[in-house]
């Protein structure tokens, strides 16, 4: 630990470098626990000092995002993504001989300080995994003798920086394009097309294009925009939603990698529309790696006129982005505590009505949209909107991104026509014998064969984008299972339903998954699921319930050939008496009962 | 009564004010819909989910959905009733409620509300965590057991007392009350048994250490008439068995 007095300093310039602006609380913590390797007691109220805000609403930022920590830290921390996809390509494994090899148990950091393991939500690398982050920074195709290097340079205490690139290496599979994807687009062409045509004419090709948000709930893109344009306000903001937090997702994560001008762009389309002159992307702390590259685009974008102040020329047209690193939260995808956290505070969503149209940033008007809206919108700006209303179905016009992974042989970024179906689509992945999809990740939909002939489209199956294909040999069980120990760990904790629901649900699974359930069990997952569905604040917790409620409907055999008697409830419930005993012996972590082990072991 | 500023709930008419919410309109009317983290002397919070109403046939919290012309809403019917009932379970698994051994016991808003919805027994199995007690204070006794994170102690301690001494930190099924010292002591602050914040805990969870099982059980607040009947035990004077200092 430093001395107090450098403690200070560091902390003072940090706060400084960020103009000991409150709204920059979650980028200073990130950056002192770079430096500290852990936010302490006295590094938070220095913090608070700093800023001259109290330090529970540092605590509260502190304690909410699951890559800042409050206990001591290894100065590596080591994050295995366990998405269910990162568990098919064996990443239990992996971190079980990572934890070995190192000598450190999992979840807990080595008694010399150096080292932390431990799992983390799906880090988007599901197209080149098994995935890892070292301090952020994403590890992919991960297998044991990459592990042992990497326990070489941990224990010689090797700075990230000199460890060997290609570990690093993140790779775009683009395996089919369309006309987001597929055409050259010049860098400017859209501003000068706004510029040229005023933005009046681009709001009218952004109605005909028919455009819907690409985030996943569809609303329509102009229809915002116009919301937002037509608000009282001042000041208003442009906000690009990069957090993609959806597990099995990660088309965003490869328009941020090679098409981020055009995303800047259709930023800066939008923000000339609104009436904005600041624009914020707000980027999952998953890929931090990418910051360096997209400060430099964003520079050369000013350098040739294209951001900034008086763009191509203009005086009336300025407008600059800034780039917001987020530390954990799947629930900050929301907009509303997208929001939140962009002001600097945890990420609760915000009581709705009122739309972030009319109060957004700081309470102002505001425009979220996800990375490939802004994406198509630049297009649009350009192509015009009958050009992207050509393509797609009626009600779901233009084109749309697909990440594929599981179990085929081309994972990677699809883009359709919407309209195409699930047959069409794992046909061309390469999916050898499915017997199912997760379709717009764990708060989507899970289809099982009979529903293959489905179409991709808001009128049938929306999606944000995430399909993870399971084959006949994977158990639809375990996937369940995964998703449903996701949703406890993603839980904002603010309402009810889904703050405990989350848990009560990952319980039953958990019941049946280790052969303790009965049909009563199945029964009471409808029950909370709807409760869940209709009774959280959020879309996480009214979604959260999906996989099981799908599951049950649709793959009723993987449950029912685990129930232990599918007629009666046995008097005696191993689950509530293992848990007393758990609390009288002591044993803290939270699903000791229900280890497979002693759970087997006590099995008739 | 104009035409335009009415809605109806459960078939009767309710007129609002622009600007009301479907909870604020009910209780100025005095029709009762069940709540915990809703007070009607703060701005509502829309964390505990038991007021839900079904809004033209959608699920939504009454004390943050705006009232509008119109609007048919339904509150007593056997769904909601049942939804209700899963999320009071909910929140007696969550925490450790032994309510024979609670002070507050008959004079609970959240075991009032339980009674209401008609919820007999907590169902779910119970989480049992471990929450420790804070007796530092020499007037207060702070039982976190009983939390359920309505946030209202926070909210009238800031906004009211204007004092800060709760904060709600962590993230999920791991978010918790504390008390905003470095030593996380209410024994440390300021607290008074006077301040608002001492007043609005609709659970037993901030109690008063000198005075103990004045009423006797059976003649407390809600031992007699239901709490759609006696109201809210933070909205009472304590002469009549309440929490609000006369
Ligand atoms: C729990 C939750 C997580 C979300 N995560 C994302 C996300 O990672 N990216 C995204 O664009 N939208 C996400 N959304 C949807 C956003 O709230 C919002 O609808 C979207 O950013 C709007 O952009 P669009 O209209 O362009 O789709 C999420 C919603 C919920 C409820
Ligand atoms: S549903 Fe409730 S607890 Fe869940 S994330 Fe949303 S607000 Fe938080
Ligand atoms: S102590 Fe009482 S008032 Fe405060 S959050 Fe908990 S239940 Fe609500
Ligand atoms: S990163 Fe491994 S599945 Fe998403
Ligand atoms: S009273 Fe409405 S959500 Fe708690």
């Amino acid at each position: 630990m430093m001395e107090s007095s450098a403690l200070i300093q560091t902390i003072r310039d940090i706060v400084q470098r960020h103009n000991k602006m409150p709204t920059r609380l979650l980028q200073i913590l990130r950056e002192v626990q770079d430096s500290l390797t852990w936010l302490s007691a006295e590094a938070i109220n220095a913090v608070a000092g700093e800023l001259g805000i109290s330090p529970d609403k540092v605590r509260s930022v502190a304690t909410f995002y699951s890559f800042l920590y409050t206990e001591p830290h290894g100065s590596y921390d080591i994050l295995f993504s366990d998405n269910i996809t990162d568990r098919m390509l064996g990443n239990r494994e992996l971190l079980h001989y990572l934890s070995e090899r190192l000598g450190v148990e999992i979840n807990s950091t080595r008694k010399d300080g150096l080292v932390s393991v431990g799992t983390t939500s799906c880090t988007g690398m599901c197209d080149q995994g098994p995935a890892a982050l070292v301090n952020g920074y994403a590890l992919t195709r991960l297998t044991k003798p990459r592990l042992d290097r990497i326990v070489g340079l941990v224990n010689a205490k090797t700075p990230l920086e000199q460890w060997p690139r290609e570990f690093f290496e993140v790779v775009s599979h683009i395996h089919r394009a369309d006309i987001l994807l597929g055409r050259h687009f010049a860098d400017g062409a859209a501003l000068r097309a706004v510029l040229k045509r005023g933005p009046d004419a681009i709001v009218e090709e952004m109605v005909k294009s028919g455009l819907r948000g690409q985030g996943g709930a569809g609303f329509k893109s102009a229809a915002k925009w116009i919301s937002c344009r037509n608000a009282p306000g001042e000041v208003k903001y442009v906000v690009c939603n990069a957090d993609e937090g959806e597990p099995g997702t990660f088309k965003d994560r490869v328009l941020m990698q090679d098409f981020a001008d055009l995303v800047f762009e259709g930023m800066t389309v939008c923000g000339r529309v609104i009436g904005a002159r600041q624009g914020f992307v707000y980027l999952r702390g998953e890929y931090r790696y990418m910051v360096d590259a997209l400060k430099a685009t964003l520079q050369s974008r000013r350098e040739a006129g294209l951001l900034g102040e008086a763009i191509l020329g203009d005086p009336g047209f300025s407008f600059d982005i800034d780039i917001h690193l987020g530390a954990g939260a799947y629930v900050c995808g929301e907009e509303s505590a997208l929001i939140e956290s962009l002001e600097g505070k945890h990420g609760v969503p915000r009581i709705r009505p009122p739309f972030p149209t009319t109060h957004g940033y700081l309470n102002q008007p505001t425009v979220v949209n996800n990375v490939e809206t802004f994406a198509s919108a630049a297009k649009i700006a350009v192509q015009g909107g009958d050009w992207f209303a050509s393509r797609g179905t009626a009600e779901s016009k233009g084109t749309k991104l697909l990440s594929l992974s599981g179990d085929c042989e081309r994972p990677g970024i699809y883009e359709y026509p919407f309209g195409v179906t699930v047959r069409q689509v794992l046909e061309d992945c390469g999916a050898k014998n499915p017997q199912g999809i997760q379709m717009a990740g764990p708060a989507g939909h899970m289809i099982s064969e009979k529903l293959f002939d489905r179409r991709i489209c808001f009128e049938d199956l929306a999606t944000g984008g995430s399909f993870m294909v399971f084959d006949h040999s994977r158990d639809i069980l375990d996937g369940i299972r995964n998703f449903a120990h996701f949703f406890v760990h993603e839980s904002c904790g603010f309402c009810t339903p889904c703050r405990v629901g989350t848990s009560l649900m990952r319980d039953l699974v958990d019941k049946v998954h280790t052969g303790h359930g009965t049909r009563a069990d199945l029964e009471e997952m409808r029950k909370l699921g709807q409760i869940m569905r209709v009774g959280s604040h959020c879309g996480l917790g009214q979604t959260a319930p999906n996989p099981v409620l799908d599951s049950l409907d649709q793959f009723p055999e993987s449950y029912e050939r685990r129930l232990r008697s599918t007629a009666f409830e046995p008097a005696f419930d191993m689950n509530a008496a293992l848990e007393q005993a758990r609390w009288l012996t002591g044993r803290t972590d939270p699903d000791a009962y229900l280890d497979e082990e002693i759970l087997q072991g006590a099995m008739p | 009564m104009s035409e335009e500023s009415t809605f109806t709930l459960d078939g009767r008419k309710v007129p609002f004010r622009d600007g009301q919410t479907i909870m604020a309109a009910a209780l100025a009317a005095g029709v009762y819909i069940p709540h915990l983290c809703f007070n009607p002397e703060f701005p509502p919070h829309g964390s505990c989910r038991v007021c839900l109403v079904k809004v033209n046939g959608r699920m939504q919290a009454s004390c943050t959905a705006p009232a509008m012309a119109g609007q048919v809403v339904q509150s007593e019917t056997e769904e909601i009733r049942e939804i209700r009932r899963g999320i009071l379970q909910m929140l007696f698994v969550e925490g450790n409620h032994v309510c024979p051994a609670c002070e507050k016991s008959g004079a609970c808003q959240l075991q009032a509300v339980a009674y209401y919805v008609g919820m007999l027994a907590p169902h779910y199995t119970h989480f049992y965590p471990r929450r420790p007690v804070d007796a530092s204070h020499p007037d207060a006794l702070l039982d976190f057991n009983r939390c359920i994170l309505c946030e209202l102690c926070v909210r009238a301690s800031r906004d009211v007392d204007g004092k800060n001494v709760f904060a709600v930190q962590g993230r999920g099924i791991k978010a918790h009350l504390v008390v905003n010292t470095p030593s996380g002591k209410l024994g440390a602050t300021d607290f008074s048994l006077s301040d608002k914040a001492a007043q609005v805990c609709p659970t037993g969870t901030i109690l008063s250490k000198h005075s103990g099982y004045e009423i006797p059980i059976g003649q407390r607040l809600y031992d007699r008439k239901p709490i759609n009947v006696v109201g809210d035990v933070a909205a009472l004077a304590v002469s009549k068995g309440g929490r609000r200092h006369d």
